[in-house]
């Protein structure tokens, strides 16, 4: 059984209106450091499988499958035994 | 003409979709539920309804999207039957990749819920035919995602290829910035597939379909769809 931890987050040039507006409040809150938001998503999936490599195919094809969109969205992921 | 309503769960359009086709249209309609299919031949016309499917869970469209009955749309559009997505329904049009592109949260970051105006860009398809180029109209637009995003060349592919079928603008016909309440890429507000059986858009055509809701633009969508099925123009034309 191993733990895959999941990141999904926009592809370089996707316009993301959320992150925008958290750089503005952090701004307003005087946080004058901050250059850069990125807002993205999170999954934590355990599977079964026989040894390391194949948990990261099935990681990497549920993620391509289902998880993101390929038009708007990268992903990466980390993988441990549970 | 035989039409089709698909309900995913969370469908909340399906029932305003059916009453256009059935009482408005006078024509033979269906509920198809998401976990069944259909052949090609059982429908002409598809429409996937709005409302938050699966309740947006993962992103707007994609669980409704990877549903049994996804498949039996895609043999339909592949056998050159008309399906239309409003709203969430064009979101899982862009999910399954039967239109290209894809749609990010509105521009202001809230659910945005009021009439647009859009001008009507091609009139050249079987769910336009009944408009004029250029036209103004007005429909209702109810959405938090309307932001619809494809990469350069896509969009020049789209415009190209004039797929771009609706595009929000003011009430003089202007493409501005504040006309567009998605943010989405060129102001698109709806498009269609190359072969031109697939459209997508982000109002809804089936609110504002008869008198009594004081406004009937979008009427002469489902209208365009009667004349090209019915005038028999159902095959060979894109």
């Amino acid at each position: 059984m191993y733990t895959v931890r999941v990141y999904i987050y926009y592809k370089s040039g996707v316009l993301d209106p959320q992150s925008g507006a958290i750089k503005a409040t952090l701004s307003d809150l005087g946080f004058d450091q901050i250059h850069d938001v990125e807002t993205g998503r999170f999954y934590s999936l355990k599977i079964d499988a026989p040894n390391i490599s194949s948990a990261q195919a099935i990681a990497n094809e549920l993620c391509e499958k289902l998880l993101t969109n390929p038009v708007i969205e990268d992903y990466e992921f980390e993988i441990m035994e549970a | 003409m035989r039409c089709a309503v698909i309900q995913f769960a969370g469908s909340s359009g399906d029932g305003d979709c059916f009453h256009v086709c059935k009482n408005i249209l006078n024509k033979a309609v269906e509920f198809v539920f998401y976990k069944e299919s259909f052949a090609p031949e059982d429908f002409d016309l598809i429409i996937l309804p709005g409302g938050a499917s699966h309740g947006d869970y993962l992103r707007p469209g994609a669980l409704a999207a990877r549903s049994k009955v996804m498949k039996s749309v895609i043999e339909a559009a592949k056998a050159k039957k008309l399906v239309l997505g409003i709203g969430n329904g064009f979101q899982i049009l862009l999910e399954v990749g039967l239109l290209p592109g894809a749609v990010l949260m509105n521009k202001g970051l809230k659910f945005f819920c009021d009439d647009v105006f859009v001008r009507v860009e091609n009139p050249d398809t079987p769910f336009t035919a009944l408009y004029k180029k250029g036209e103004i109209i007005r429909m209702p637009l109810a959405c938090k995602y309307g932001n619809y995003y494809a990469d350069g060349e896509t969009i020049k592919g789209l415009k190209a290829d004039n797929k771009i079928v609706f595009s929000y603008c003011d009430e003089k016909g202007n493409s501005t910035f504040e006309s567009n309440p998605t943010g989405s890429i060129e102001n698109i507000a709806g498009i269609v597939n190359s072969e031109g059986n697939v459209l997508g858009l982000m109002p809804h055509p089936e609110r504002c379909a008869e008198e009594l809701l004081g406004n009937t633009d979008g009427l002469r969508i489902f209208e365009s769809v009667v004349r090209y099925i019915e005038g028999g123009k159902a095959n060979g034309r894109s």
